[in-house]
């Protein structure tokens, strides 16, 4: 099955215990914002926001580029990785049925033969 | 998982927010396959292959349109998992399609259509659910579905997501 790594877990799970920072999240989900700009929004300093920031960052949830003396920040690539684990957790599980299956078709094709069924 | 030669043949797409589809081509003729899909005996067979660590405990299925199907997995009656429904359509050798009723109101309802071409069988496999929740909560049913924490953290982005 699919291996999801814990530590990233934690890190998820640790960068979204934070109300200001699933807050961040939500706001970040209507548009990009600087982190000057989310700063004011939640009444924080802006070394405060930056720490926010990189915990986001660290867990994968925020990605930040720095266009000249602005830092924007975006939801991070998060939500694509989570979709291609979903589709990728049941192709494993049809993938599994299907290979048996294989095994079972063979079977029957090889019994066919034995028993002078119809040639192929 | 085994590197088998067939790995990568089994295609799974979301088609759209309540629809999942599986293809794959098997080397067989039709009505072999459809038989691996409508005698129990075949059936079990290869429905809960051994990677998947929950054995098929019994399996009953009346294979015809309005007929019901029963499977039951586990490793003893007392922890047993029950999956049921109705076929809802039984066309041999080309389709088949069957309810998923132990999701109540969230139950899928899965068609599976077989092809023949040149002795191989293109089997498609949809699983249409009642709503977008349902399929992003559906599992498969095994214990090897995502694990638990991951599911919490799903939701936890979901709903962050749903309230943009």
């Amino acid at each position: 099955m699919v291996q999801f790594s814990t530590a990233r877990l934690d890190a998820s799970f640790a960068a979204l215990s934070d109300a200001t920072r699933r807050g961040v999240l939500e706001q970040l989900g209507s548009a990009d914002a600087s982190i000057t700009e989310l700063a004011e929004k939640f009444h924080m300093t802006l070394t405060g926001m930056k720490k926010h920031i990189g915990v986001l960052e660290q867990a994968g949830l925020v990605t930040t580029e720095k266009v000249g003396r602005v830092r924007t920040c975006r939801l991070g690539s998060r939500g694509l990785e989570e979709e291609a684990a979903w589709i990728e957790a049941r192709r494993q599980i049809w993938n599994a049925r299907f290979d048996a299956l294989d095994d079972v078709i063979e079977a029957l094709k090889r019994k066919e033969k034995v028993d002078g069924g119809q040639s192929e | 998982m085994g590197d088998r030669a067939s790995n990568g043949r089994t295609v799974v797409e979301r088609r759209s927010e309540l629809e999942l589809v599986v293809t794959r081509t098997f080397n067989g003729p039709v009505r072999l396959v459809f038989d691996a899909w409508t005698k129990p005996e075949l059936f079990k067979l290869w429905w809960a292959p051994k990677s998947m660590g929950v054995p098929i405990l019994s399996c009953e299925m009346d294979v015809r349109t309005g007929g019901s199907y029963r499977i039951t997995f586990g490793h003893d009656a007392a922890d047993a998992m029950a999956f049921f429904g109705k076929y809802l359509d039984v066309s041999p050798p080309s389709r088949l399609v069957w309810s998923n009723d132990e999701g109540g109101e969230e139950g899928a309802v899965t068609t599976v259509t077989f092809e023949e071409e040149d002795g191989r069988t293109l089997l498609v496999l949809r699983e249409l659910y009642p709503s977008k929740e349902a399929l992003d909560q559906s599992f498969v049913g095994m214990e090897d579905a995502l694990p638990e924490q991951f599911e919490q953290l799903d939701e936890l982005l979901i709903t962050l997501s749903a309230s943009v």
